[in-house]
C-alpha cells in the first residue's frame, strides 16, 4: 500500500526498501483490498445483485481480517521501517473496531425498517428538488456505502498502530474521508445530515491541519517523525522546548478532536444528530476507539518520559469533557444529542484512565472502549426503531409512555442506559471501576469528579427512562418498527455484551491485561 | 468453604421473580400466588437458617460463607455469610415481603385523584414481580461479604425500588422516584470511590470483608475513606441533614413499596454503619463519632417536630423514621455493647412497627383515596379493626412498653447513657415528641366527629388482617421475650466493638461519679 512507502521516503540517510512484514499487516491489507473490490463490484456488479453481493463482501472481509487478528495474538513487532507498530494494544482495538464494524454494517444493511434503508439512494440530488422528490418514494437502494465504510474501517485499522506520526496522518484521513461522505447520506432529513456532514469536514479539516502542523514542529525538533525517535530526542535534542511543546499541543488538537473530547467536541452533537443513525453508531464507536488508539500511542510511546508534562493537560481536558458532556448533556431534548454529549463523558472518563500511565490504566481503557463501544452500537440500533411518518423520532417528548406500545423495547433500552450511567451488572460499570482503580492512586481528585460528573450525567439517562415508563404516551405517537434479522443480530450482541460484560467480565479483563503492552 | 445455603436464599425469590416476569399478559392472579409461594418460601428458609445458626461460645462470625471467585484480576468474590445482624435483619426483611404482597393484593397502586382513576390500571405482574427482585437484592446485600458485591447489591436494589415508586406511586411519583434515585446514587458513587481507595490503600488485593479487616492504613486516608462509606450510608439511612428524600420517596410510593423502602432499604445504611465504617476504619469512626452522634440527637429532635406538622399521613410516617434513625445513629455510635445490641434490635422492630403502619396507613388511604388526615376522621367508629391495628402499630412506633420497640429504644439510650450523658438525657425528649405525634394522628383520624366521607369504609378483611398479624405478633412476642434474638445479635456486635477496640465503660458507683464518668 502506497501510504507505507512514504515512511522510507522520509528516511533521507539511506534509500532503501524496508522490510515488510505482510502477515503482520494482513487485516489492514484485507480490509483495504476487499474495500478496492468493493468499488469494482459496483462497476460491474448487475444493479439488483449489487447490495447482496457488498453486504457479503464486506462482512467476509471484516471477519476474514479479524480471524486474522486472533491469529496474530501475541504478537509483538514492528514492520515497514517501524511505522508500523503490531502489539497488544494495537491487535486489540483492531479486534474491537472490526466486531463493532461488522455490527455497524450489519445495521447500515438494514431495509425493513425503511424501505431502501437509512442511506439516500442518491445523495447528489438537490434537496426539495422534483427529484428528490421522486427518489424519497423509490425504494432505490444505495451501495457504495459498503466500500465507503471499509475504507473508513482500513483507515482505524492503522490508526492505532501506527508508530509515525506520518503514517498516522494518512490513516487520520483516510478513516476521515469516507466518514465525512457517509455523514451526509441520511435518507431523512436530509438537509440536516448535509449540514452535519459540512461541519464535520470543515472542522475535521482545521483539525487535520492542526495535526499536520504539531508533525512540523515535532519533525523541526527532533529531525524525525518516527516517535521513537522523538522520544529520544527529548533526551538529545539540543532544540528549543518550545518546538516540542507547541509541536505536541497542535497534534494533540487533532487527535482530541477525532475522539469527541472537550473543548474540541462542538461538532460531535451536530454530526451525530444529522447523521444517518447506524452510521452514528459506527462513527461513536469504531472512530472514538481508534482516535483513543492513536492518543495512546502518542502519550505512552512517544511522550512517555515528558508525562509530568501532558499530565495536567490532560486532566484538564478529562474534566472539561466530563463536565460538558453532563452538564450540557442535561439541557438536551434529542436522544441523539443526549448520546452525543453522553459520549463526550465517557471519552472525559476513559482519558482519566490514561493518566497513571501504566499497564493497569492501559488495559482498563481498553476495557473500556471495546464495553463501550458494544452498548453504544445497541443504544443507536434502538433508535433506528422508533419511527413515525417523518422517519426515526427522536425528540424526548415523542417517546413518552413507549414502554406502555412496547415494553421489550423500554427494558432493553433502559438497561443500556443504566449501563451508560454505570449502574453495577452492566458492563459500564465494570469499566467505570476498572478504570477508576487504575486512576486512582496517581490521580484521587480526578476520579472522584468523574464520579461526580457520572452522578450528574445519571440524570439525563433517567430523564429518558422516566419519559418510557412514567409519562403518558401521546395520541399520535411513534411506533416501534421490527427489524429484521440485521439490525436485530447487532442491537441482540451490542446488548448481550453489556450484561456479559457486567456480570463475567473476567475473560475480557484478562485479554485487555494480556493486550496492555505496547512495542517500544 | 463452599455452603450453598445462602445461594439457595437468593434463588428462591429471583426464580419467582423470572417466573413472574415470563407469564404471559393478563395472568395477574397467578403472578400474585408467585410472588406470595416464593415470599413464604424464602421466609420459611431463613428461619431455618436462624434455627441453625450457632450462638454458642466461640461460633464463627460468619456462618454458611460461601465464596466463588468472581471476578479474578479485581479480587473480586461471589461471597455470602451471616453473622447475627445480617441474620436478623434479613429475618426481618424476609418476613416483611409476604405481608406486603398480601397487604397489596389489591391495592398495590397508589390511587389518589380522579385523573388517576381514569388511567389504565398498572400492571400488577410487574408490581409483583419487582417487589420479589427487590428481595433479591435485599437479601444479597445483607449477605454479601465481599465489599465489592455488598456495592453492587446497594446500588442494583435502587433499580426495583426506583420502578416501584416510579410506576405505581402518588401523583408526585417522578419526581419522588428521580429524587430517590440520584440521592442514592450520589452516595453510591462516592462510596464507590470509598471502595476503590479502600482496594488500593489496604494493599491486599481482594475485596473481602474478612481480608480487609485491620488492613485500612489510619491518618487521613481512612477518614476520607470512612467519610465515602458513612455519606452514602447516611443518605440511605436516613441521618439529618440527608433525610430529605425521604418523605417524598415515602409520601409518593405505594403503601407495600414504602414498606419495604423504610422498613428494610433504609435498614441497609444502619447496618453499613455496623458492617463496614465501624470494623474497616476504627480509627476514624472514633474520631468522627461525636459529630456522628450530635447529628443523631438533632436528627430524632428535628424530625420528631415535623413529624408533628405534616397533614400528609405517609409523610408523618416518613419522618417518624428520620426521627427513628437519629436513635440507630446514636446507639451504633456510642461504642457499647448495649448501645449496638440495641441498634440492632431497633433496626429489626423499626422494620415491623413503620412496615406495620405505612401498610395500616395504606389501608386507609386505599380506602379515602386521600393521604390528608384532615380528610379523616371517627373512622374507628366504623371500622374498629382497622382502627385496632392502626393503634398499636402507632403504640409500636412511640415505643411503648410491651412493644418490642421499647425494648430497643431503652436499650440504645442506655448504651448512649453510659458514655455520653448529655446526649441521652435530650434524646430522651425525643420519646415525649414521639407520642405526641403518633397520639395526634391517631386522634385526629380515627377518633373525633364521624365525618360523612369516612362512614361508607368497610373494615379490614381477612387477607388484610392476615397481612398484619405477623408484624403484631412478633411485635408483642419480641416485647414481651426478646431474648432469642439478642442472643443471635450479641455475638456480632461484641466482635464489631472488638475491631474498633472499645470496651463498655463499667457501670460507676454514685460516689465516684464525675470523674471519669462519660470518657473512653
Amino acid at each position: 500500500m502506497s501510504p507505507l512507502n512514504v515512511v522510507s521516503a522520509a528516511d533521507t540517510s539511506l534509500i532503501q526498501a524496508p522490510s515488510i512484514s505482510y502477515s503482520a499487516l494482513a487485516p489492514i491489507l484485507i480490509v483495504l483490498g476487499a474495500a478496492c473490490l468493493g468499488i469494482l463490484v459496483e462497476a460491474a456488479a448487475p444493479r439488483e445483485r449489487r447490495f447482496g453481493f457488498q453486504l457479503g463482501l464486506t462482512l467476509l472481509a471484516l471477519l476474514a481480517a479479524l480471524v486474522d487478528v486472533i491469529t496474530l495474538r501475541g504478537r509483538s513487532e514492528l514492520t515497514a521501517a517501524s511505522a508500523v507498530s503490531v502489539d497488544g494494544v494495537t491487535l486489540f482495538l483492531q479486534g474491537s473496531i472490526l466486531v463493532l464494524g461488522m455490527l455497524s454494517v450489519l445495521m447500515l444493511a438494514e431495509r425493513a425498517v425503511e424501505p431502501g434503508g437509512s442511506i439516500v439512494a442518491s445523495a447528489a440530488v438537490v434537496v426539495g428538488s422534483p427529484a428528490d422528490r421522486r427518489l424519497a418514494s423509490s425504494e432505490r437502494v444505495q451501495t457504495e456505502i459498503f466500500p465507503l465504510t471499509l475504507f473508513a474501517i482500513g483507515g482505524m485499522l492503522i490508526f492505532p498502530a501506527a508508530n509515525n506520526l506520518l503514517l498516522m496522518f494518512v490513516a487520520l484521513e483516510v478513516l476521515s474521508l469516507p466518514l465525512y461522505l457517509i455523514a451526509g447520506l441520511s435518507r431523512r432529513r436530509r438537509l440536516l445530515s448535509q449540514e452535519a456532514a459540512i461541519k464535520y469536514f470543515l472542522l475535521g479539516a482545521f483539525a487535520s491541519a492542526f495535526f499536520l502542523y504539531g508533525v512540523a514542529l515535532l519533525y523541526g525538533y527532533a529531525g524525525s517523525v518516527d516517535l521513537f525517535d522523538i522520544l529520544q530526542a527529548q533526551n538529545t535534542s539540543t532544540q528549543s522546548d518550545t518546538l516540542l511543546y507547541l509541536g505536541f499541543g497542535l497534534l494533540v488538537v487533532g487527535l482530541l478532536f477525532k475522539a469527541g473530547i472537550a473543548p474540541f467536541h462542538s461538532w460531535t452533537p451536530d454530526v451525530y444528530q444529522g447523521s444517518p443513525t447506524p452510521v452514528t453508531a459506527f462513527m461513536a464507536s469504531c472512530t472514538k476507539i481508534a482516535a483513543f488508539g492513536a492518543i495512546i500511542r502518542v502519550l505512552y510511546v512517544g511522550f512517555s518520559i515528558s508525562a509530568w508534562n501532558w499530565r495536567p493537560i490532560i486532566w484538564a481536558v478529562a474534566i472539561a469533557s466530563m463536565v460538558v458532556g453532563a452538564i450540557v448533556g442535561l439541557t438536551q431534548t434529542d436522544l441523539k444529542r443526549i448520546l452525543a454529549y453522553s459520549s463526550i463523558a465517557h471519552a472525559g472518563f476513559i482519558l482519566v484512565g490514561l493518566v497513571s500511565l501504566d499497564q493497569a490504566g492501559l488495559s482498563s481503557v481498553l476495557f473500556y472502549l471495546a464495553a463501550y463501544g458494544f452498548t453504544t452500537i445497541a443504544a443507536f440500533g434502538l433508535l433506528t426503531l422508533v419511527r413515525d411518518s417523518n422517519g426515526e423520532a427522536n425528540h424526548l417528548a415523542q417517546w413518552s409512555g413507549l414502554a406502555r406500545r412496547s415494553p421489550l423495547f423500554a427494558a432493553t433500552f433502559t438497561f443500556l442506559l443504566l449501563a451508560l450511567a454505570g449502574i453495577p451488572l452492566t458492563s459500564g460499570f465494570t469499566g467505570k471501576f476498572v478504570v477508576f482503580r487504575a486512576a486512582y492512586h496517581i490521580a484521587g481528585p480526578l476520579v472522584v469528579i468523574a464520579l461526580i460528573a457520572s452522578a450528574i450525567a445519571a440524570f439525563f439517562y433517567l430523564r429518558i427512562v422516566v419519559m418510557m415508563f412514567f409519562a403518558e404516551p401521546a395520541e399520535d405517537g411513534p411506533t416501534i418498527a421490527i427489524p429484521s434479522a440485521l439490525s436485530t443480530i447487532a442491537i441482540t450482541v451490542g446488548t448481550a455484551a453489556t450484561l456479559v460484560l457486567g456480570v463475567f467480565p473476567q475473560p475480557l479483563l484478562d485479554l485487555a491485561d494480556k493486550a496492555a503492552k505496547l512495542r517500544g | 468453604m463452599h455452603n450453598l445455603s445462602l445461594v439457595g436464599l437468593l434463588a428462591v425469590p429471583l426464580l419467582g421473580s423470572v417466573a413472574i416476569f415470563a407469564l404471559p399478559a393478563g395472568r395477574d392472579l397467578l403472578a400474585k400466588q408467585i410472588a406470595l409461594l416464593a415470599s413464604v418460601i424464602t421466609f420459611v428458609y431463613t428461619v431455618v437458617l436462624g434455627v441453625a445458626f450457632k450462638t454458642t461460645e466461640g461460633a464463627d462470625r460468619f456462618q454458611f460463607t460461601g465464596s466463588w471467585v468472581w471476578i479474578k484480576n479485581l479480587g473480586v468474590h461471589f461471597a455470602f455469610g451471616l453473622d447475627g445482624i445480617a441474620l436478623v435483619l434479613i429475618g426481618m426483611a424476609t418476613l416483611l415481603v409476604p405481608c406486603v404482597v398480601l397487604a397489596s393484593w389489591r391495592t398495590f397502586d397508589s390511587v389518589e385523584d380522579a385523573e388517576e382513576l381514569r388511567a389504565p390500571t398498572r400492571s400488577p405482574k410487574a408490581y409483583f414481580g419487582l417487589v420479589l427482585l427487590l428481595e433479591v437484592f435485599m437479601i444479597g446485600v445483607f449477605a454479601a461479604t465481599d465489599v465489592f458485591l455488598f456495592y453492587v447489591f446497594f446500588e442494583a436494589m435502587l433499580v426495583p425500588m426506583y420502578f416501584i415508586i416510579g410506576s405505581f406511586g402518588g401523583p408526585r411519583r417522578q419526581y419522588a422516584a428521580m429524587k430517590f434515585f440520584l440521592y442514592s446514587l450520589v452516595g453510591g458513587l462516592l462510596m464507590l470511590a470509598s471502595v476503590i481507595g479502600l482496594y488500593v490503600s489496604s494493599g491486599t488485593s481482594s475485596f473481602a470483608f474478612t481480608d480487609l479487616l485491620g488492613h485500612v492504613p489510619n491518618g487521613a486516608t481512612q477518614k476520607w475513606l470512612f467519610l465515602g462509606f458513612f455519606i452514602a450510608f447516611a443518605i440511605k439511612a436516613p441521618l439529618f441533614p440527608f433525610h430529605t428524600w425521604l418523605p417524598d420517596a415515602g409520601a409518593e410510593a405505594p403503601a407495600g413499596g414504602a414498606a419495604l423502602l423504610v422498613g428494610v432499604l433504609d435498614k441497609v445504611g444502619t447496618f453499613g454503619f455496623l458492617r463496614y465504617c465501624l470494623p474497616l476504619f476504627p480509627e476514624a469512626s472514633r474520631y468522627f463519632a461525636m459529630p456522628i452522634l450530635i447529628l443523631s440527637v438533632i436528627g430524632v429532635l428535628y424530625a420528631a417536630f415535623l413529624a408533628m406538622g405534616q397533614r400528609d399521613m405517609k409523610r408523618l410516617v416518613a419522618y417518624t423514621s428520620v426521627a427513628h434513625f437519629g436513635f440507630i445513629g446514636l446507639g451504633i455510635f456510642a461504642f457499647t455493647t448495649q448501645g449496638g445490641t440495641g441498634a440492632v434490635l431497633y433496626m429489626v422492630n423499626h422494620g415491623l412497627a413503620t412496615g406495620l403502619l405505612f401498610l395500616v396507613v395504606g389501608f386507609l388511604v386505599a380506602r379515602g383515596k386521600s393521604r390528608q388526615i384532615a380528610d379523616f376522621s371517627g373512622t374507628a367508629k366504623v371500622t374498629p379493626r382497622l382502627g385496632g391495628v392502626f393503634l398499636i402499630a402507632g403504640l409500636a412506633a412511640l415505643a411503648l412498653p410491651g412493644m418490642s420497640t421499647f425494648i430497643s429504644e431503652f436499650l440504645t439510650l442506655v448504651g448512649t447513657f453510659t458514655r455520653h450523658r448529655a446526649l441521652a438525657i435530650i434524646a430522651t425528649t425525643g420519646i415525649i415528641l414521639a407520642a405526641l405525634y403518633i397520639l395526634l394522628l391517631y386522634q385526629r383520624t380515627m377518633q373525633g366527629r364521624l365525618s360523612e366521607k369516612v362512614s361508607g369504609f368497610r373494615d379490614l378483611n381477612a387477607r388484610e388482617l392476615l397481612a398484619v398479624t405477623p408484624l403484631i405478633v412478633l411485635i408483642f412476642a419480641l416485647g414481651i421475650y426478646p431474648k432469642p434474638v439478642i442472643d443471635i445479635i450479641n455475638p456480632a456486635v461484641r466482635f464489631t466493638m472488638q475491631d474498633i477496640g472499645q470496651s463498655d465503660p463499667q457501670p460507676q458507683h454514685a460516689a465516684q461519679t464525675s470523674t471519669d464518668g462519660g470518657h473512653k
